[in-house]
């Protein structure tokens, strides 16, 4: 009998359909993997789950035992024994290990907190899920991976039945992922269900009962990991990413011409985490008039090259040398990076990219405001001069440059944020996720966008999470995993399935 | 306040050139202005016409000049997500010392006052060193220095030091000469400054207005600019016949005030260094991925807090005619109530100097119209604070309406 169904499960964001729907069940004592690429809707289906997405906020229904359920909140689900650990861990880092296991939901008795009893249980709960600490050590005193355990520890204090782990390994070492994997099975032989959400194709075949891929908000593929056709990593390849291309993409015949950047054996280490490789002895070229894809999944290093590159405005230990036209270039500081023309813009335009409570042309002139200045002082007829040409050849729908880009739509942001960047006159644009969260339309006038700045002869970098806007747009692809880059593909030669396998290779070179 | 709420709750139209839409954007700082307004209006009729005495009004400028110019600064710190507690103790500190240099030392006074705006520059330093390049918090790095610097001033000035220079105490204390006669009983120096400021303000506003009409930009509908510029004129002109009619004529400080206030609107309306101000204040992050040399910006903030630390502190010493350890006691936060009021967003990013001024003269008329009234000066705490939280209540729940009705 199944302990969980979902049935029909729809929900819609403003402008997009994240879920469409989706019905799955999860047996009993079994460990279910869900996968699917960035984007699919697996966390989005996860906090409908737990009740971070309340009941009513979406259609469908949710049935535990056999009975619906009507989470309002997390504290509803987790009352049922559905406990969710989201990727990011929600952890305290300055109390204590037994303070964070029992954090709302604390040991006391009239307000008054029991420590003897709150340490004695916490000590119980390590030993089950096999972390040595004590129970008055500090978060921040052990790594993400006994993290990752308390966390564990933390689900098991609310007697949890269901247990959801998001990406539990992504930041996890080898052998701490090792001991996971050892724990996930050792708490289903006590009886509890776990659904784990996973990139690793190694991991899923190693633990998982049942296989569950969503792609685009729906269920594509449901495999028994025990039947009697073996289920191999490329089947549940071929799941992820099949969909259609046909016309999506603009047609564009690309004129591509000298190299402009060259990006030799780059290195950069995590910021806090110094020790750390986030990106690892990278190499990478960009010619101009060409579009050159960076693929790879959350965590690959992508972002993280790009904006190390962009004047070192990510990570610390930065090592590499970088050519503009066979030239290497000096680019410690986001000032110099844009002086030498190199212009980045961001994958999330609210927090990094735009300014919201000021208006268009401001956000446009902001990164080069020497452009339309002298001596220090901005000419306001020189700006709104510049500022309305961009805006019209990019087609921003706004009645003028003076509207406030917060009440913009998320394409027209977008434009404001390539208007941004074009202002600066950039020999390379790095684009990353360009066309996230925005509207097909929009996206097609996107990608129109950057056929047009390649065939002025700009070298183009997009970042996409989206294989199908990668072939569908580049002349080239490099292919991340793991802070490496692990392959490169033609456009004629790319396929899906083939960046796939370049982007769950291993650091020894073996597809995961 | 029933009109602010009927507009709020129509959803703002996209454009800015509909009368209303246009109303609906520039409703804080012009609802600021109105409750000025109302609440002059209201102590004009509560003391019988006694406010708006020609010699209260010149009174008025006097004895918040140094509000208006700590809150210039003030502005640019808030703005930029900080706060600084500490100007009250440098203005008594720089006074102080400002005081012994002509008493005891026998400086000339300009010199003088060249020697204190430079003590600015150098506390604004300090303090700009500690919160852009080390990363202190300003608040915690203000707190030092308030504590810091009105120690110095009372290691300084132990004993009060009387000024006797008249050069010095006419700073403060008295007004523009009465070089151009009178004209019936109006001061003829008063009335060309008034005719010099309402010419400027037409001249600017119409030549910046031109301007965006070329380029296709049309920020306000034609009647709400001609509206505001006669509105403008009227009470500058106003103002101009009232101080006219006063004994002395034109304060000095007020050609101060004046002139700092045009020139801290225009850095932060037309500069690049004003510009950062905002992007930083804005969206800090975009602001650095701009190109933004957000310490160095910081640093200049805080070196510009302690030039108007100094100003007001010679201000304030040649309107006491002494240098006095105690001097400045919660000038910080007569300042930063003044940019809260004026319209200074709590989080950051927005800020205008004139909605400072606003703020000022709000807090300094409710002072004046209470005590001609002979209200006690508890009261007189007690209604400033309370007018405080209502203006930041009314930003943050008018936000939150903007907010929902999208």
């Amino acid at each position: 009998m199944p302990i969980l169904e979902m049935v029909g499960i729809t929900k819609t964001f403003p402008g997009v359909k994240a879920l469409q729907d989706v019905t799955m069940s999860v047996e009993a004592g079994e460990v279910h993997a869900i996968c699917g690429e960035n984007g699919a809707g697996k966390s989005t289906l996860m906090k409908i789950l737990s009740g971070v997405y309340p009941h009513g906020s979406y259609d469908g229904e949710i049935r535990l035992d056999g009975e619906p359920c009507h989470f309002r909140s997390i504290r509803d689900s987790e009352h049922r024994g559905v406990v969710i650990i989201h990727q990011e861990l929600a952890l305290s880092p300055y109390l204590s290990i037994a303070e964070n296991i029992f954090l709302g939901n604390e040991r006391a008795s009239r307000g008054i907190v029991n420590w003897p009893q709150t340490n004695r249980r916490a000590a119980e709960l390590l030993a089950r899920v096999g972390l040595r600490e004590a129970p008055d050590t500090k978060i921040l005193d052990i790594g993400v991976g006994k993290q990752q355990l308390v966390e564990i520890a933390k689900a098991l204090s609310k007697e949890v039945r269901l247990l959801i782990l998001d990406e539990p390994t992504a930041a996890l070492n080898d052998a701490d992922s090792a001991h996971l994997l050892d724990l996930i099975r050792q708490l289903k032989s006590q009886g509890i269900t776990s659904i784990i959400i996973s990139h690793k194709l190694n991991e899923i075949a190693a633990i998982a009962d049942t296989t569950t891929v969503i792609r685009d908000g729906r269920t594509v593929a449901t495999f028994d990991m025990h039947g009697a056709e073996p289920v191999t990593e490329e089947r549940i390849i071929r799941a992820m990413v099949g969909r259609d291309l046909a016309h999506r993409f603009p047609e564009h015949t690309p004129k591509i011409g000298d190299e402009v950047l060259r990006i030799e054996d780059w290195t950069v280490h995590h910021p806090i985490d110094r020790g750390r490789v986030v990106v690892d002895g990278a190499n990478l070229r960009v010619h101009s008039g060409e579009i050159v894809g960076l693929a790879g999944l959350m965590g690959a290093g992508r972002t993280e090259l790009a904006m190390s590159v962009f004047g070192h405005s990510y990570g610390t230990g930065i090592s590499g040398r970088l050519h503009l036209h066979g030239t290497e270039i000096r680019a410690r500081s986001v000032d110099e990076a844009i002086g030498h023309g190199i212009a980045y813009a961001t994958e999330d335009r609210k927090r990094y990219g735009l300014n919201l409570i000021e208006d268009i042309k401001r956000n446009i002139t902001a990164a080069k405001l020497a452009a339309v200045s002298r001596l220090g002082i901005v000419s306001a007829g020189a700006e709104v001069h510049r500022a309305e040409k961009l805006r019209k050849e990019m087609r921003v729908k706004a009645d003028s440059v003076a509207v406030l880009t917060g009440k913009l739509s998320g394409g027209n942001q977008q434009k404001v944020v390539l208007s941004k960047w074009l202002f600066t006159e950039p020999e390379v644009l790095i684009l990353d996720e360009p066309t996230r969260g925005i509207d097909v339309g929009a996206k097609y006038e996107i990608y129109e966008i950057i056929n047009a700045l390649a065939d002025a002869g700009k070298a183009v970098v997009v970042i996409s999470s989206e294989l199908p806007e990668l072939l569908g747009i580049c002349d080239r692809i490099y292919a991340m995993s793991q802070g490496r880059v692990t392959g490169e593909v033609g456009r004629a030669e790319a396929t899906q399935e083939g960046l796939m396998r370049y982007m769950t290779m291993d650091k020894s070179g073996v597809s995961r | 306040m029933s009109t602010l709420e009927a507009t709020k709750q129509e959803p703002a139209p996209a454009e800015t050139s509909s009368l209303r839409g246009y109303l609906g954007q520039n409703l804080w700082q012009y609802g600021m202005l109105t409750i000025l307004i109302a609440i002059v209006v209201t102590f004009q009729i509560l003391t019988d016409g006694r406010l708006l005495y020609p010699d209260n009004v010149a009174a008025l400028v006097q004895q918040n000049a140094y509000v208006l110019i700590l809150a210039i600064g003030m502005v640019m710190v808030i703005v930029a997500q900080h706060i600084d507690l500490s100007v009250g103790s440098i203005v008594a500190f720089i006074g102080g010392y400002c005081a012994l240099m002509i008493t005891e030392w026998h400086w000339p006074w300009p010199v003088a006052v060249a020697a204190s705006v430079a003590i600015g520059v150098v506390v604004g330093c300090w303090q700009g060193f500690w919160i852009a390049y080390v990363g202190i918090p300003a608040f915690i790095v203000t707190l030092g220095g308030m504590l810091l610097f009105r120690g110095l001033a009372v290691l300084a000035v132990s004993q009060t030091v009387p000024v006797q220079d008249k050069g010095f105490g006419a700073i403060a204390a008295k007004s523009l000469p009465n070089a151009l006669g009178f004209l019936g009983n109006l001061d003829g120096m008063t009335l060309l400054v008034g005719a010099i400021a309402i010419g400027g303000l037409v001249f600017t506003q119409v030549r910046s207005r031109r301007e965006l009409i070329r380029y296709d930009l049309r920020l306000e509908p034609s009647a709400a600019f001609i509206g505001k510029l006669v509105v403008f004129a009227a009470l500058t002109a106003y103002i101009t016949y009232l101080l006219a009619e006063s004994t002395d004529g034109t304060p000095n400080v007020l050609i101060i005030v004046g002139a700092l206030v045009v020139l801290y609107t225009y850095i932060m309306g037309n500069t690049v260094f004003g510009r950062h101000i905002y992007a930083m204040g804005g969206n800090l992050a975009a602001a650095k991925l701009s190109g933004v040399k957000t310490k160095r910006v910081t640093f200049l903030i805080f070196v510009n807090m302690g030039v108007l630390a100094g100003i007001a502190a010679v201000v304030t010493t040649s309107r006491a005619g002494a240098g006095v350890a105690g001097a400045g006691t919660n000038y910080e936060l007569d300042a930063i109530a003044a940019a809260f009021i004026g319209g200074t967003a709590v989080t950051g990013g927005i800020g205008k100097i004139t909605g400072a001024v606003i703020g000022a003269l709000i807090m300094g008329v409710l002072n004046m119209g209470l005590s001609i009234l002979g209200a006690d000066a508890a009261w007189q705490q007690a209604i400033k604070g309370l007018v405080l939280i209502a203006a930041v209540a009314f930003d943050i729940v008018s936000k939150r309406l903007a907010n929902s009705s999208q």
